[in-house]
């Protein structure tokens, strides 16, 4: 049984932040839930679609952010309770719609989840969203704990009724990926029905849509005053007070604690973080005449505290700000207890040394010594085959071409994994975008050909424009589809493209190669594990103008692997000639399967039984043939 | 009940895929069932598949930790492969540290391709030893036996070693919440062959 629909009210279990909002949401008796997937937000959804079945409520995988939102604001406008997740790029996506819906307003809760990825670990931007409720005038929560997660979700509904608008919450990978203590609470029954009335405009008489909408913020802000999410710790009226919301709270905590600082520096921690509560944090400030900010990626509380500073000038005095715009903490990366400690160690005039200088000064020179290990494509997978496949062809043309990279695991093609052939890498869809304007080059004496790829999710989800968009202005375009069966990168979700659902009901497949024959380009389907055969064809494809389209199929290895047996692969060490073949160690060192091993002794290859998948792709491309794969 | 230290500090260090969520998922659930808070702060996403993974996972009985062990502070590590033991000491590592490890390597891509070289394990184990208090090493596999749910294994020689104040009828409680019946066997077998070696040394 998933964890989610555990009905003992009172226990306390470990739960990962994306979960704690799942449960917030289902606490609160969800009636629609959607998103896309993107890390660190992809377990909201994917937990609520696996209870979905079980308490009667709704989940989907859209197919971009932008639809999961309008989605899941149908749901809300017919007065039921609708939560929508997405990782930070994906508010980009949306922000089009929630810049209207929020002038309409909405109806039923509608929960509006996004997961920041401070430091980008999974992103290929650290964008900090809670300056999208600025924008758009929407109130923001912050967790900054499992149970805050939770608790706030649920209570995010109930504001966005109360109020009539989205509420936003901002997570970040530390909570949403995180693990820790939640205490449960009941799970209500749902009993609401879907009606529409009345009209949901947001083009007519928009300045005044637009001041109420201020009055709706005005309202949130005067409930936030009273709020259990805020909160003061320390001696009352302390001169020194870090003000932090998020992920800060924790950290500072530990911080403080650290240095032994708990009877001077108080923490004002603050988790409804748009409007501020303001004369709840001038209350706690009367004495105050330091303070540091803490928070991850942009100065946005900060910011927002000085301006309330400024205003405040008469009531509270001069107050010394640090934070990120004094240099004391990074506006970029994520932050931890070490940078915060540094921080007000720095201020205070204090000292703060992690470890024995010595030990540290050794283990650093030793670092320095080991290997780096840098994720690769898995043993087993199609995107190490269609790169190389790629890799050839651009070689055998001749002309100097590229590729325009996109977003998936094939990203990786950036590396030594992919080796290094995506030269270009922004956002969902830019590969091809890109590649549009690339293509129409030409009267500049631009004539090195481009290969733009993009998986099969990401095709459906923002590739398909830009495709129609390079046939209609008739640009040199080849696009490959890396399909390997559905959004692998963030956990295998299904797409459009996939034949089931978010619930694993079979669903209807939309096939890539009869989109691309509806827009009417040329488009080929093969398997890159028949590597030769790639290769000639992407050759092929590339010496004649136009726009193609080849799709590389074949499902990712992981799963592949979940659903067949493994066939046994093993080097001939009869065959293997080792360094005297010429083939430069292609296998292990070339292709670089970390399923292939050198044998040291033997100065041959040698597979690595545990790692290897048995996919047999290395069979095909070892020149002695010397590869033997048995199936199992 | 009280913890010798609080917050209790441990690392679970490997390669993606291994199976570092899994391992840190079970020590921190048996953690919940003995009342303790826990935190547990993992790598996922594009890290995930070959490339270097850390759990931290915190302890207390005062309070929620924050997800990430301060520089220096980490008292004991679980390595499931030698070279990513050393790498989490060169950061969080001090002369107090526990260090469990698996001697079996796994070569980074740039080690395959020749661009680095892997050292000698004997050579990655003296040095643990030369920064830490004590190093232990376990088998995951017999000469000649492909190893399987390392990991597990590696858990169960934590919860045969004593480090972690949980005793091990609860890791086991809690793999029976966590896994499914299909793989449930399997990985207490594996388990307790850990805790067996982790005991025999």
């Amino acid at each position: 049984m998933s964890i989610l629909a555990i009905d003992q009210p009172g226990r306390s279990v470990l739960m990962m932040g994306n979960e704690a909002i799942a449960r917030g949401a289902l606490e609160a008796g969800v009636d629609f839930s959607t998103a896309y997937p993107g890390t660190p937000s992809s377990e909201i959804i994917e937990s609520l679609a696996r209870v979905a079945e079980h308490f009667g409520f709704y989940a989907e995988w859209s197919t971009n952010e932008m639809v999961a939102l309008e989605a899941a604001a149908a749901a809300s406008l017919s007065g039921l309770r609708a939560i929508v997740a997405m990782k930070q790029n994906g508010v980009n996506v949306c922000s089009d719609f929630l810049l209207t819906v929020n002038l309409t307003g909405t109806k039923g809760g509608l929960v509006f989840v996004v997961g920041d990825d401070p430091s980008a670990i999974s992103s290929s931007n650290e964008q900090d969203s809670r300056n999208f409720a600025r924008f758009a005038d929407l109130p923001l929560l912050e967790p900054a704990t499992f149970q805050e997660a939770k608790d706030m979700t649920r209570w995010a509904f109930e504001l966005s009724e109360r109020v009539g608008l989205p509420c936003m919450i901002r997570s970040v990978t530390r909570l949403s990926h995180s693990r820790g203590n939640v205490k449960l609470a009941e799970i209500p029954q749902r009993s609401r029905s879907a009606r529409f009335e009345g009209s949901y405009i947001a083009g007519v008489f928009v300045p005044i849509k637009h001041a109420e909408l201020h009055q709706k913020l005005e309202q949130a802000r005067e409930e936030f005053e009273g709020s259990e999410f805020n909160w003061y710790v320390g001696r009352e009226g302390a001169r020194f007070v870090i003000v932090t919301s998020g992920s800060g709270w924790l950290y500072s905590r530990e911080a403080v604690a650290a240095l032994g600082l708990d009877g001077e520096v108080g923490i004002l921690k603050i988790g409804t973080t748009w409007p501020l509560p303001e004369s709840f944090i001038v209350d706690h400030l009367r004495q105050a005449t330091e303070l540091l900010i803490v928070e991850e990626v942009d100065p946005f509380l900060e910011q927002n505290i000085k301006i309330l500073l400024a205003e405040q000038a008469k009531t509270l005095g001069p107050i010394e700000v640090y934070g990120a715009r004094s240099g004391h903490l990074p506006a970029f990366g994520d932050i931890n207890q070490d940078k915060v400690a540094r921080a007000l160690a720095d201020i205070r005039g204090l000292e703060y040394r992690a470890r024995d200088e010595q030990y540290a000064q050794r283990a650093s020179e030793l670092a320095l010594t080991l290997p780096p290990r840098m994720p690769t494509f898995c043993p087993g997978c199609p995107h190490r085959a269609s790169l190389w496949a790629i890799k050839a062809a651009l070689k055998l043309d001749g002309r100097d071409g590229f590729v325009a990279g996109d977003i998936g695991c094939y990203s990786l093609g950036v590396g030594p994994a992919g080796f290094w052939q995506l030269k270009t890498l922004h956002c969902m869809g830019a590969g091809i975008g890109l590649a549009n304007g690339f293509g129409k080059l030409g009267q500049f004496a631009f004539d090195q050909p481009v290969v733009a790829v993009c998986g099969d999710s990401t095709f459906f989800h923002a590739a398909i424009p830009g495709l129609i968009n390079a046939r209609f202005n008739n640009s040199n375009v080849l696009m490959v589809v890396l399909d390997n069966g559905g959004t692998a990168m963030t956990g295998f979700q299904p797409h459009p493209g996939s034949g089931t659902d978010a619930l694993g009901r079979p669903a209807p497949v939309v096939e890539i190669e009869e989109i691309c024959k509806a827009i009417g380009v040329e488009v080929r389907v093969r398997d890159p594990f028949e590597v030769d055969r790639a290769i000639e064809d992407l050759y092929d494809m590339l010496q004649d103008g136009g726009v193609k389209v080849m799709v590389f199929r074949r499902k990712c290895f992981l799963i592949e692997s979940r659903e067949k047996a493994k066939p046994k692969v093993f080097v001939d060490p009869e065959k293997c000639i080792g360094d005297e073949c010429g083939c430069a160690r292609f296998c292990s060192r070339v292709f670089n399967c970390p399923g292939i091993i050198w044998d040291q002794d033997a100065e041959k290859a040698k597979i690595d039984e545990v790692v290897c998948t048995g996919c047999g792709v290395c069979a095909t491309l070892c020149p002695q043939g010397a590869i033997v794969v048995e199936e199992g | 009940m009280a913890l010798e230290k609080d917050p209790l500090n441990l690392i679970i260090t490997g390669v993606g895929g291994q199976g570092n969520v899994l391992a840190s998922h079970i020590v921190a659930s048996a953690g919940i069932r003995e009342g303790l808070y826990v935190t547990v702060g993992e790598t996922y996403g594009a890290s995930q598949r070959g490339g270097a993974v850390m759990s931290h996972v915190r302890f207390s009985f005062q309070a929620q930790c924050s997800p990430l062990i301060p520089e220096g502070q980490a008292d004991i590590v679980v390595g499931l492969e030698p070279v990513e033991a050393l790498r989490i000491i060169t950061d969080f590592g001090n002369p107090k540290t526990k260090v469990i490890v698996s001697p079996r390597p796994v070569y980074p891509v740039w080690v395959l391709s020749g661009q680095a070289k892997y050292p000698p394990v004997e050579e990655v184990l003296g040095k643990l030893g030369e920064l830490v208090d004590e190093v232990q090493v376990v088998e995951t596999a017999e000469e000649g036996e492909v190893p399987m749910a390392a990991n597990v294994l590696m858990m169960g020689a934590l919860a045969g070693s004593g480090l972690v104040p949980i005793p091990i009828g609860s890791f086991e409680e809690a793999m029976r919440e966590i896994l499914s019946p299909r793989d449930l066997e399997t990985n207490l077998r594996a388990f307790r062959k850990g805790v067996e070696a982790i005991r025999t040394g």
